[in-house]
């Protein structure tokens, strides 16, 4: 295996580092909306990720400067190329998170709704576009001979396209659901647990699509097998959901979007971006790579430090474990933090 | 040292028109709205990032004081420059993250070309710095109740330590751009490509720069701090004279006293390192990038001693002014420490570099305007504050009480003094303390025009030397795309702006909550036993 095939495997454990954690917080954002009747009960399912959001957020922001060190030619195809898509995202994630900071600030009814609207809409675009640009990713693009994309942005939503919106937006969604469900007491928790049961559904009806879509267009014996593990990880969910064991469930909504997301890379490798118009102008992890020198640097970084962050991280998670439910909300005057 | 004030003899030049001839039109177009979107949303950006790295030491510094010290008034200081802080950081995150992603969707052929070089310490910067400052600030926020207080503390710390670590990758990554180490070119694909990381981290570039950035960075959070410590000591000054003591006003002054002197002290300290540092960078700068400083002082033909141009009315553009405050021999000194030095002008520095990398020498001259202006209103305005801070540390230097009503045991307060035992009269006390209110933002204006002053003084470069800005672009962007990509994000920052202003004007003029106490039981790190905690509020909800 040669550095840039590490690399290869490196960003691929970001975005699914990113997608595994912001994953059930866009679904959180989502679940404002179809979970909670109230605005206690929102505000209930936001402070389950009110303080770990930001850190979640930050993988992305590693996986993004991580493709600018190891590939740089990926990284100023994919955003140039999907540069209207990815502004949307932005838009969102910035708004997203002054919505999280600002909306207890002010006690007036409206500026809260406002905010709770804000963090809905801006969770559901990002879990839709990341599976559209994904799916592009992996079916590949109009790329010409100096690796610049050439479609239009229309061009980015193929059918097959919008359905892996679809897949991200479900699967997410279910994750958060399921996470709801074990961050919560009260009535919002068993209304989570339902929830998760059509949701589950719903992504395994799309995810079936579109996986097998994958697997035939381009799959190989690895990929299967992951998909195969998605599946299963899936059906496991969606069991321990049923039955109450909803640590189990959310190790295996989880294990789901992992493997999916391994499965994405899979079959995508080893190219990064393949070109549509000539495979010979496709972006490989050879021909998109850095420079031995850089690679190597970055590999010692990447192995003292994401260890570290796996490790605080983690240490975040337990130390807010307790679940919360409406009756632990301080009350809305002494807001004024 | 000699001021001459001098009416100049103006001579017109057709230099100084700094359109690279040949250009497509249409291509110039793209890269103007390019530059555009880049410098809105980076200016944005450095709004909040100068108070995000002062004031996340600083409430580390006060929460480490009430930890220490058990003192209510730092407990209730910290909370509400925490507030502040948070109210602050929030704009800070969202608009960092457009400018990760910035550099591939308008900027593609940069990041082909720099990658390699430039990617790695931006790659750092997120795996160390910002995993750092987001994880820990999240349990600073929600975990008063949950960790123990030394932990908690603790907590800051590292958000402290993880928005100076942040500060200095970019900056190491930007000082690349103004002077590249470190790197070859590859024969084979025209690419940079990194031969020693050491050099890029430690140049002397990066380093003097992290530092003047740092302690631009003080000054801005100490001028902020003064200006509303004022405030609200003037509020508590009239709040006096009408009869109106209330013991929370009193604890509400204790808190402002004391950070009214640490907003003074770090004033003094960090406007003198600014300085310090400055002139260290211009050194740095006259060696690395002459033209820079040459347009920074519009000194259009080499001279030598070289005078520094304090102001000037008139045209810098066109040459020599009409009306120049001038102190003679002090730009020899600024950029050689000696009185005699010659400085190379912008003419002789223009042929220069185009006979060394071709083209016409009025393709090399930036925007002299914007350069010269830009240097002096950062000095100016960044100064001021400085000039305010040394006179409000003196005046406020003894341990006297503003006023009888608020005294306590531990005051160490500003009465305004003009000598040992004198006292200002009430015109200049009034006034003086409106001075700290009304600079309270200079320093924050100081730093965009010095960022400004800095990559506008770089153009036509976008890596000093070897790639120019107009070649930087990305090219399958179209400019439509890119108009309205530019129209949103200002906007949606314009809009931003306000809510964020609002909310700290807010919070800002509300005081510190005298009413808030820290938890009764200092917290386990095991955390309390589930039966205990069942049913307790969260200290802290979104
Ligand atoms: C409060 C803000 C502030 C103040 C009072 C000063 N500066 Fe500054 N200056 C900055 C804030 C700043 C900055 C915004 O932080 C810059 C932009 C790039 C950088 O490294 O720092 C900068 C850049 C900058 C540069 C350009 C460096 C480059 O091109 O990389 C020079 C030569 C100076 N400064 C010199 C000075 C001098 C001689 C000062 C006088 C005492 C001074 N600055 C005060
Ligand atoms: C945070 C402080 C910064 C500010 C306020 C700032 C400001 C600006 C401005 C105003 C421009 C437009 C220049 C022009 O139109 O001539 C610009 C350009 C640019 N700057 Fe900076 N900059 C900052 C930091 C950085 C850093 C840290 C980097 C690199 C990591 C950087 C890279 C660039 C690039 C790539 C351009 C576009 C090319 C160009 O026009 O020169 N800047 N910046
Ligand atoms: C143009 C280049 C720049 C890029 C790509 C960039 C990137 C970012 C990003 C992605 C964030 C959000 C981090 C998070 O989510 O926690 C951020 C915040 C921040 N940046 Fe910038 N930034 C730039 C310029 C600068 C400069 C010049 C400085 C300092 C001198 C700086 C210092 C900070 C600090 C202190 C924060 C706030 C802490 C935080 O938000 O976590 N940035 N920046």
């Amino acid at each position: 295996m040669q550095l840039h095939d590490v690399w290869f495997v490196l960003i691929a454990v970001l975005w699914i580092g990113y997608f595994f954690l912001e994953g059930f917080d866009f679904g959180i954002g989502v679940l404002t909306k179809l979970l909670a009747r109230n605005t206690a009960e929102r505000r209930v399912l936001i402070n389950t990720i009110g303080p770990v959001w930001d850190g979640n957020e930050v993988w992305l922001l590693t996986a993004g400067g991580a493709t600018f060190a190891a590939f740089p030619d990926w990284y100023a195809t994919l955003f140039s190329g999907f540069y209207l898509p990815l502004l949307a995202i932005l838009v969102c994630l910035i708004v997203r998170g002054v919505a999280f900071e600002y909306r207890a600030k002010r006690t007036e009814e409206r500026w809260q709704r406002n905010w709770e609207h804000a963090v809905f809409w801006t969770s559901l675009l990002p879990a839709f576009l990341w599976g559209v640009a994904f799916a592009n990713i992996v079916h590949g693009v109009a790329i010409d001979e100096h690796k610049n994309y050439v479609g239009g942005v229309l061009d980015l939503l193929s059918p097959y396209a919008l359905l892996g919106g679809l897949v991200t937006l479900a699967l997410f969604t279910f994750h958060g659901a399921v996470f709801a469900s074990l961050k919560t007491v009260g009535e919002i928790r068993d209304r989570a647990r339902a929830a998760a049961r059509w949701l589950g559904l719903a992504t395994a009806v799309a995810a079936a699509g579109f996986l097998a879509w994958t697997q035939a267009h381009q799959g190989t014996g690895w990929s299967l097998a992951a998909l195969l593990v998605a599946v299963l990880a899936l059906a496991v969910a969606l069991a321990a959901n049923q039955l109450g064991r909803e640590g189990w469930a959310f190790t295996f909504s989880g294990l789901t979007v992992v493997a999916a997301v391994a499965m994405l890379f899979l079959s995508l490798f080893p190219d990064v971006m393949p070109s549509t118009l000539n495979s010979s102008w496709s972006l490989t992890v050879e021909n998109a790579a850095s420079s031995p020198y850089t690679l190597k640097l970055m590999t010692v970084i990447a192995a003292v430090f994401t260890p570290l962050v796996l490790l605080y991280q983690g240490w975040t998670y337990w130390v807010f474990r307790k679940r919360i439910g409406v009756q632990h909300l301080p009350a809305v005057h002494t807001t004024d933090h | 040292m000699l001021i001459a004030l001098m009416p100049k003899a103006r001579l017109v030049r057709s230099a100084g028109n700094d359109q690279r001839e040949g250009a497509v039109e249409l291509a110039v177009a793209h890269e103007t709205i390019a530059r555009w979107q880049f410098g809105v949303t980076t200016v944005y950006h450095f709004l909040f990032v100068p108070l995000t790295i002062s004031l996340a030491a600083t409430v580390a510094g006060l929460e480490t004081a009430w930890v220490r010290t058990g003192k209510e008034k730092y407990f209730h200081a910290t909370k509400f420059w925490g507030k502040l802080f948070l109210i602050n950081i929030a704009m800070g995150v969202v608009t960092g993250i457009v400018q990760e992603f910035q550099f591939g969707m308008n900027w593609s052929d940069y990041s082909r070309f720099v990658g390699d070089v430039f990617g790695a310490p931006l790659a750092m910067e997120a795996l160390i710095a910002f995993f750092f400052e987001s994880t820990f600030i999240g349990l600073w926020i929600f975990g008063w109740d949950k960790l123990p207080k030394k932990i908690h503390c603790a907590c800051i710390w590292m958000v402290s330590i993880g928005t100076v670590l942040s500060a200095y990758f970019i900056l190491a990554a930007n000082s690349w751009m103004q002077h590249p180490v470190g790197y070859a070119v590859d024969k084979a694909t025209g690419k940079a490509r990194l031969t020693d990381i050491t050099k890029v981290l430690f140049q002397d570039t990066t380093l003097v720069v992290v530092f003047h950035t740092l302690t631009a960075a003080f000054l801005t959070g100490a001028a902020f701090m003064v200006g509303i410590a004022s405030y609200h000591l003037v509020r508590a000054r009239r709040a006096a004279a009408a009869g109106e003591v209330t013991a929370d006003q009193r604890k509400k002054v204790a808190t402002m006293r004391t950070s009214l002197r640490v907003g003074l002290a770090m004033a003094v300290v960090a406007g003198l390192g600014t300085a310090i540092s400055g002139d260290t960078l211009a050194k740095v700068m006259f060696e690395q990038q002459p033209m820079k400083m040459a347009a920074a002082e519009a000194l259009w033909d080499t001279q030598s001693p070289a005078p520094f141009s304090v102001f000037a009315v008139g045209d810098v553009t066109k040459g020599h002014n009409s009306v120049e405050l001038e102190v003679p021999a002090a730009l020899s000194f600024l950029a050689k420490s000696d009185f005699s030095s010659a400085v190379p002008g912008i003419n002789n520095t223009a042929e220069a570099e185009a006979a060394k990398y071709g083209g016409k020498p009025a393709g090399y001259i930036p925007n002299v305007f914007v350069t010269y202006w830009g240097f002096r209103l950062m000095i100016g305005f960044g100064m001021t504050s400085f000039v305010a801070g040394l006179i409000g540390l003196w005046t406020t230097r003894r341990r006297f009480l503003l006023a009888p009503e608020f005294r306590t045991e531990d005051d160490e307060a500003p009465r305004l003094m003009l000598t040992r035992t004198r006292e200002m009269g009430p015109f200049l006390t009034k006034w003086s303390w409106r001075i700290g209110i009304w600079t309270m933002g200079f320093p924050l204006i100081a730093n965009s025009f010095g960022w400004v002053f800095t990559e506008m003084g770089r153009q036509p470069w976008a890596v000093f030397g070897l790639m120019t800005t107009a070649d930087a672009v990305s090219p399958n962007v179209n400019a439509a795309t890119q108009v309205g990509a530019l129209a949103t994000f200002t906007l949606l920052y314009a809009i931003l702006a306000v809510i964020e202003v609002r909310l700290l004007a807010k919070y800002a003029s509300a005081g510190p909550v005298t009413s808030e106490q820290p938890p009764a039981k200092d917290p386990t790190l095991r955390g309390p036993s589930s039966a205990e905690d069942a049913e307790k509020p969260l200290a802290f909800a979104y």
